[in-house]
């Protein structure tokens, strides 16, 4: 067994013409929480959707668990999927069904353990995110990071050796902020997982993750420690980390000059 | 001049394509419905849930319309066979224009704005806030586990809702004709009994109603679907599933007519 959970060797993506990512490298070892970051549009998602199997490589490599998805068949897929979760960005629970259905969920579709055992299963998960109290409730009744937590609980249902989040802390108050955060990492160290975390929250996630990737405009621009980004003198990477309006990534958007768009100017 | 010309022929044909490319996808999409049915029956449980939500719940609406159909046709069917003294043949006139046509046809058109036009919201908003991802990242088949079901309640729901349409609606003709007008019972009862034949009638109103059942639902499923996940994406398909629906029901309901009631 490889050291290695995800290897990504010069991965590249393309919709149709327009290249999203370019000559990508990235590896997570086991137990690592790994962040992806970046500004909106950079790619950062896509390149979720490709460790997930939802799209395939245009060229390159991307193993998970020794697995090359370039040429995984359905079948395989969806076995591997089963050893893999995902956390949506708003949780993405069902809304027919309850908390205790949600998460129960994943364990009806791919076990015949009986209902009873079931039962305990479900309240273990929802204990880990501390969300037993809840069983009850339906989806419109929870508050995001209630929603996110539940889905956090479903997508560990199955005790995964790899869990993918989405943005997980997009929306989210302070408080529910640092409780995601801990609970990622928490949850990473005691079921023995691996994380990788796609967000542009800097702060929430520099505190808890142990290798960042920093991707502008498809490539990466940058990675390292938490400690090695927070020092970083990159343009990008600083702007990132400080949240300042100019720099690399610009406060306007391409237009013609403001002079000549007034009238003033020829 | 000839330019914006050519550009609207263009034009014409783009769409043209494109809509034969879409019913091309939804073909498709419904071989893969019926390829992925299995699951659903060995969970009937699933499936029932489904005929609750598509045929339980379409009653009231159903049972209403029926009867002020069947009550409508009593009073204009008796002002005509009046005329003609034949007013013992309403329950006849009643039964027929019912069973082979209203009650499939009025249903279906029922059902297409109640229970389709539900599916494709239902199925569109899954998808638009990734309801639908989350289960393909689960490794369970949505098109297995969401969408045949719902066919398949919703198949078995058409004919019984249409049968029961019907049923509503006799009980009408009969409410107006023999309470209120006091056309003779015994021949309202009598010649609809002789005149409407199991097989010639009834039969071919429950085809008609499963094939109506099925392209509503196809056209309701694949349309939340293949619904953009937007708002305005949703909302647009909820609408053209009423729409394509309500004109494939009339369509099917001739072409369907012709092979079934040829004057033999």
């Amino acid at each position: 067994m490889s050291d290695n959970l995800i290897e990504i060797r010069d991965l590249s993506f393309a919709y149709g013409q327009r290249l999203v990512l370019k000559d990508i490298n990235l590896t997570a070892r086991r137990g690592q929480v790994i962040a992806i970051m970046g500004n909106s549009g950079c790619g950062k998602t896509t390149l979720l959707r490709l460790i997930g199997g939802a799209m395939k490589p245009s060229s390159g490599s991307l193993k998970v668990d020794g697995i090359e998805m370039g040429q995984i068949d359905q079948t395989a897929l969806y076995a591997l999927r089963r050893r893999m979760g995902m956390l949506f960005q708003f949780g993405a629970l069902f809304t027919d069904m309850s908390v205790y259905g949600n998460v129960a969920f994943p364990l009806r579709e791919h076990t015949d353990l009986p209902e009873d055992m079931i039962r305990d299963l479900v309240f273990m998960k929802l204990n880990a995110v501390g969300l037993r109290g809840a069983h009850d409730l339906m989806p419109s009744e929870l508050s995001g990071g209630m929603a996110r937590r539940v889905a956090l609980a479903r997508s560990i249902a199955l005790d995964p050796m790899l869990i993918l989040y989405d943005e997980p802390f997009a929306g989210l108050d302070p408080i529910s902020l640092g409780v995601t955060g801990n609970l990622i990492r928490r949850l990473t160290d005691t079921l023995g997982m691996t994380s990788i975390v796609v967000t542009h929250d800097v702060q929430e996630s520099l505190k808890m993750v142990d290798y960042v990737y920093f991707v502008s405009d498809g490539v990466i621009e940058a990675e390292g420690t938490p400690a090695e980004i927070k020092a970083s003198l990159l343009p990008y990477v600083h702007q990132f980390v400080h949240g300042e309006e100019n720099g690399p990534v610009p406060f306007h958007y391409p237009a013609p000059d403001y002079a000549v768009d007034l009238g003033l100017a020829a | 001049m000839i330019d914006s010309l050519l550009e609207h022929i263009r034009g014409i044909g783009r769409r043209s394509i494109d809509r034969v490319w879409r019913m091309g996808v939804a073909a498709r999409f419904f071989m893969l419905v019926l390829l992925h049915s299995g699951p659903s029956f060995r969970r009937f449980h699933l499936i029932i849930r489904e005929i609750f939500t598509a045929g339980v719940l379409s009653l009231i609406i159903i049972l209403v319309s029926g009867l002020f159909v069947g009550m409508v046709l009593g009073l204009q069917g008796y002002e005509t066979l009046q005329t003609y003294g034949a007013e013992e043949s309403l329950g006849v006139l009643v039964s027929l224009s019912l069973v082979r046509e209203l009650g499939p046809v009025v249903a279906a058109l029922l059902f297409a704005s109640r229970a389709g036009s539900a599916i494709t919201a239902e199925i569109g908003l899954m998808k638009a806030t990734e309801q639908i991802a989350a289960m393909e990242m689960m490794a369970v088949d949505p098109i297995a586990r969401v969408v045949a079901p719902r066919f398949w309640g919703a198949v078995i729901s058409m004919p019984l809702l249409a049968a029961l349409f019907s049923a509503m609606g006799v009980f009408g003709g009969y409410l107006v004709g023999v309470v209120l007008i006091g056309v003779d019972e015994g021949s309202f009862w009598s010649q609809m009994q002789a005149a409407v034949d199991f097989k010639e009638d009834i039969l071919n109103g429950v085809i008609k109603s499963v094939v109506f059942g099925i392209a509503i639902t196809i056209i309701a499923l694949f349309e939340g679907y293949d619904a953009p996940p937007t708002a305005e994406g949703v909302s647009r398909a909820t609408t053209r599933t009423v729409v394509t629906s309500s004109l494939a029901i009339l369509g099917l309901d001739f072409v369907l007519t012709a092979f079934m009631f040829r004057g033999v």
